[in-house]
């Protein structure tokens, strides 16, 4: 941050600004972590069939990054997050999340292992508290790399051609997950496939002042594949598609959360997965033995239902009467033609095949009307291309 | 020999949904197909290497929602992006466009009358209006008006409170919407003849109708009932082309345990007493079925594939005269490059949308009476669009593949038979024409696909090379859609069942007739009926 940006802007530029505000032809900004984000460039749907379509760019400058180093950097790893770092190869990237004591979630995030001793932790939310007091006893130094590491998620069908047409040698061999390491002019770019999107993406990370090389270039080798800028709005109905869930918009991170009840276990977000008991002692994992016993009081599910209207923020109920979950996002997703929605219901009617209703209220030039739609638990993610996993990735 | 449940005659794409319907439902189907490929009118071919056209029809509207979400399309490679926006370019180097931001829209149509910018907001209340009247008789079973039947009764009644929920005004409107010009309709909202022409192209596209004979206002309609996405009246195009719908229906019928074969033409229905007992294929070959459902059209079916001694008279007659005429010729060029077109910036969104070069009504009726007098059209409309702007799988990159419908084009010429050269020369009248709108199209020319009804009707199978399988006239729609007394997808031949466009909902890719059709045999074959 520059010292005059102190109280002359709420929201700071992301190294990408300079371009983005340019094209933000919608003039519609949101705000990511203290940044301004574009929230849509052109419009909605234009930018969301591009991701499912040809290529987008995003701008993911704004994403917590804390880099944890240090001799003890996977023991201190391994015992905040409850999954298994020592199984996570260098140049290697994996999804995880971390708890308080009492087993709730914090937060998920990205785990980028850079090296035997260098790990990179994205996240949405600000962690350097916890991350830090966490840290006691280790050989492990946190920083927060934020401001130095820019970032922008390419994404969509045909982003490996336009990775191809910038001549990245090798990059059709990365695998999902997987991180390589190139050059742009003299400065380390590093390349991950992944993101948010639930299809063929990567994601690009580079040194803030070579930001705009990075976009150009992009963009350059790009205007042949329909490469689009999109923002926040077209990403987050992908995310829905993939089935991702969002902190403080699908679960509240347990930190923030004022009512103890709101606070969510791995398992009861549906990560019962990502839970490792065999891999030795992490935070949570006492509290969570306990739970596995006596059994989450709710699930996260994805939800098809009938009909075409959105059900955000619907209550979802069993039988006519009784109140047993909230949907906590919902869209209909272009691409699965469904009507989609993540919900958290009370777990003795997760595994429901019938009599779930969602009840939505559809505006009709100003007249409310209510509707009972039924609802089917099905599994996530809601689209899922053949695309996103196959490795030498296709060209479109 | 083996007995199928059901033998599909065609894998158009109405053959193929209702092929798929019927295999999730337990039931033994087998598509007959005749072409080497399956599709009919809904089909992608590469003729020209590294190209893919949509050789017949060209964007997804009307395909209804509700079928790929049944057959989970998607999951079978259904991807439909919609486009942006359309302009109509005038001599004079201007244009008309349209774009999806209203704001905008607004302001261009207020470039060439600020009154009709104002109306234009009267004008879609007024179409969404009639969509909303229709839209919910799409995946219905036609009632039959005469019928005492429980199902009619109760059909009929569910239109008569759309109808009267649509309050005096919308009644008497909707009374006239249905039997009027587009041309009227148009005059009661906007004055500015280029601002009508823009909006003219829907209602004549595929019929033997000027935009001043009644009945044109519903052929729009039909154009406009459609939505991507919940957008009514959006297009969009389905990735891979029009094929890749066709080939989603496929992979959820062979998902579901149909099966497709095709290089088999089907020279006719098998009846034996009173009731369909398989079909013949043209090499003698004999498929037994309980039950046949054509999506051939409503002649061929009948005048070609069953015995007219086998059907009432009445019904041969109501077959022959079947109005079905073909008015629509298609081009599909592959080009080196992206073609400019003068007074048109070329970041333009409304590029990427639907292209048109007629300036008045007066213009289409024009080209009109070319056809009435039995040539194509001097100066035809043009519905021109150049997909790979928007799906990147259509060309290599940086070529582009362009798309012209053309109307209007007689299925016969008064001075004999179409030929090869006169397709070409038919071909050549439209580049010229264009050529004054796009100098540098012409030497982008790679490859082109030249197709009039002729060669709609050999390749497809079509009809005179109706692309509607059958004239979109009030005359021949619903309960009269193919004929009264059948428009409830059957023969009156035990097992005998239609599927195809000549039936209700009628033409374009919607697969609605064939999901109803389906619904019917269903039913017919739980109840032991007919079988
Ligand atoms: C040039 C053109 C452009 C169009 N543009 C659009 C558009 O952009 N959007 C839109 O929605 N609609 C469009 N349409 C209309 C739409 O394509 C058709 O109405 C629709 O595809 C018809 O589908 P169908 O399944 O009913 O019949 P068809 O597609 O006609 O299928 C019939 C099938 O039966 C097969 N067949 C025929 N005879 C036999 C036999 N004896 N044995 C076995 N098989 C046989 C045929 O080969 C064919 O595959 C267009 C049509 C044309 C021709």
């Amino acid at each position: 941050m520059t010292a005059g940006a102190r109280h002359e802007a709420p929201l700071l530029k992301t190294p990408f600004h300079p371009r983005t505000a340019v094209l933000n032809q919608a003039k519609q900004w949101g705000r990511w972590a203290g940044y301004a984000t574009v929230a849509c460039f052109t419009e909605l749907a234009h930018e969301y069939f591009a991701i499912r379509h040809a290529a987008t760019l995003f701008d993911v400058s704004p994403m917590k990054k804390y880099r944890i180093s240090g001799t003890d950097a996977e023991r201190y790893l391994n015992r905040l997050l409850t999954r298994d770092v020592r199984k996570l190869r260098t140049d290697r990237v994996a999804y995880a999340v971390w708890c308080n004591d009492d087993g709730k979630v914090l937060d998920d995030g990205t785990v980028f292992r850079l090296g035997e001793k260098e790990v990179l932790l994205m996240a949405q939310e600000r962690h350097l508290a916890w991350l830090q007091d966490s840290a006691f006893g280790y050989d492990a130094t946190i920083e927060d790399v934020s401001e130095a590491i820019a970032g922008l998620a390419l994404q969509g069908p045909l982003s490996c051609t336009v990775l191809k047409a910038m001549e990245l040698d090798g990059i059709a061999q990365l695998k999902p997950f997987g991180i390589a390491r190139f050059d742009l002019s003299g400065t380390p770019l590093t390349v991950s496939r992944t993101g948010y999107t639930g299809d063929l993406g990567y994601e690009l990370w580079t040194e803030p002042d070579k930001a705009l090389e990075l976009w150009d270039r992009l963009m350059a080798a790009g205007a042949l594949y329909r490469l689009t800028p999109i923002g926040s709005r077209a990403l987050d109905l992908a995310r829905i598609e993939a089935g991702f869930i969002q902190a403080n918009v699908d679960f509240i991170a347990a930190d923030h959360s004022v009512r103890m009840t709101r606070q969510r276990s791995p398992f009861e977000l549906g990560l019962d997965w990502m839970v490792d008991f065999d891999k030795g002692h992490f935070v949570g994992r006492r509290a969570l033995l306990r739970e596995r016993e006596t059994g989450p009081r709710y699930r996260l599910v994805g939800l098809d239902i009938e009909g075409s209207k959105p059900a955000a923020g619907a209550l979802v109920y069993y039988g006519r009467a009784r109140q047993v979950g909230l949907v906590t996002s919902a869209a209909w997703s272009p691409t699965a033609k469904r009507n989609i929605a993540l919900a958290t219901l009370q777990a003795p009617f997760a595994d429901k095949t019938d009599g779930l209703w969602a009840e939505i209220y559809v505006n009709k030039e100003l007249k409310w009307e209510k509707t009972a739609a039924r609802c089917r638990i099905v599994t996530r993610p809601f689209f899922d291309p053949p695309r996103r996993r196959a490795t030498p990735a296709p060209d479109f | 020999m083996k007995t199928h449940d059901v033998i599909v005659i065609g894998a158009g794409h109405n053959g193929l949904t209702a092929a798929a319907y019927l295999a999730r439902a337990g039931l033994d189907v087998l598509v007959l197909e005749r072409n080497p490929y399956i599709g009919g009118a809904a089909v992608s071919r590469e003729l020209y290497p590294g190209f893919t056209y949509s050789n017949c029809s060209y964007v997804s509207s009307l395909m209804r929602p509700e079928i790929m979400r049944d057959l989970d399309l998607p999951r079978y490679g259904l991807q439909i992006t919609p486009f942006r926006g359309g302009l109509t370019m005038t001599r004079d180097g201007d244009y008309i466009a349209s774009y999806r931001d209203r704001d905008m829209h607004r302001r261009e149509i207020a470039r060439h009358s600020p009154r009709d910018a104002e109306s234009y907001d009267r004008y879609s209340a007024a179409v969404m209006r009639q969509c909303r009247f229709i839209r919910p008789m799409l995946l219905e079973t036609p009632p039959d008006p005469t019928s005492l039947l429980p199902r009619d009764l109760r059909g009929l009644w569910r239109i008569g409170r759309a109808f009267r929920d649509l309050g005096p005004a919308g009644m008497y409107e909707t009374i006239r919407f249905w039997t009027m010009s587009m041309a009227d309709f148009l005059d009661q909202y906007f004055e500015n003849d280029l601002v009508k022409a823009h909006f003219t192209g829907s209602s004549i596209i595929g019929t033997g109708l000027g935009p001043r004979s009644p009945g044109s206002a519903y052929v729009m309609l039909h154009h406009h009932m459609g939505e991507v996405d919940g957008t009514i009246g959006a297009w969009g195009y389905a990735r891979g082309g029009m094929g890749a719908i066709s080939r989603s229906l496929a992979g959820a019928l062979e998902a579901a345990g149909g099966a497709i074969r095709t290089d088999a033409p089907v020279a006719r229905v098998i009846v034996r007493k009173r009731r369909v007992a398989g079909v013949a294929l043209e090499d003698g070959e004999e498929i037994s079925a309980r039950a046949v459902v054509s999506g051939m059209d409503f002649r061929r079916t009948v005048l070609q594939a069953m015995e007219p001694g086998d059907l009432p008279a009445g019904l041969v007659k109501a077959a022959r005269n079947f109005k079905i005429r073909g008015s629509s010729g298609k081009l599909n060029i592959a080009l080196d490059g992206m073609p400019t077109f003068r007074g048109v910036p070329a970041d333009c969104p409304a590029l990427a949308g639907d292209l048109h070069v007629t300036e008045t009504i007066e213009e289409f009726e024009r080209a009109y009476d070319d056809w009435k007098n039995g040539r194509w059209s001097r100066r035809p409309y043009v519905d021109l669009m150049i997909p790979s702007l928007t799906d990147p799988t259509m060309t290599p990159p940086g070529k582009h593949y362009m798309s012209i419908f053309v109307q209007y084009v007689p299925p016969e010429l008064a001075d004999g038979p179409w030929t090869s050269e006169k397709r070409d020369a038919f071909g050549r009248t439209v580049i010229d024409m264009l050529s004054e709108y796009s100098p540098d199209l012409k030497d982008l020319i790679l490859h082109m696909e030249v197709r009039t009804p002729r060669e709609l009707e050999e390749e497809v199978g079509l009809t005179e090379g109706n692309i509607f399988q059958g004239e979109l006239t009030l005359d021949q729609l619903m309960f009269n859609r193919p004929a009264p007394g059948y428009a409830q997808y059957r023969l009156p031949v035990r097992g005998m069942y239609m599927c195809g466009s000549s039936t209700h909902p009628g033409g374009g890719v919607m697969g609605a007739p064939g999901a109803n059709a389906a619904r019917e045999i269903i039913a017919d074959l739980r109840a032991g009926k007919r079988a």
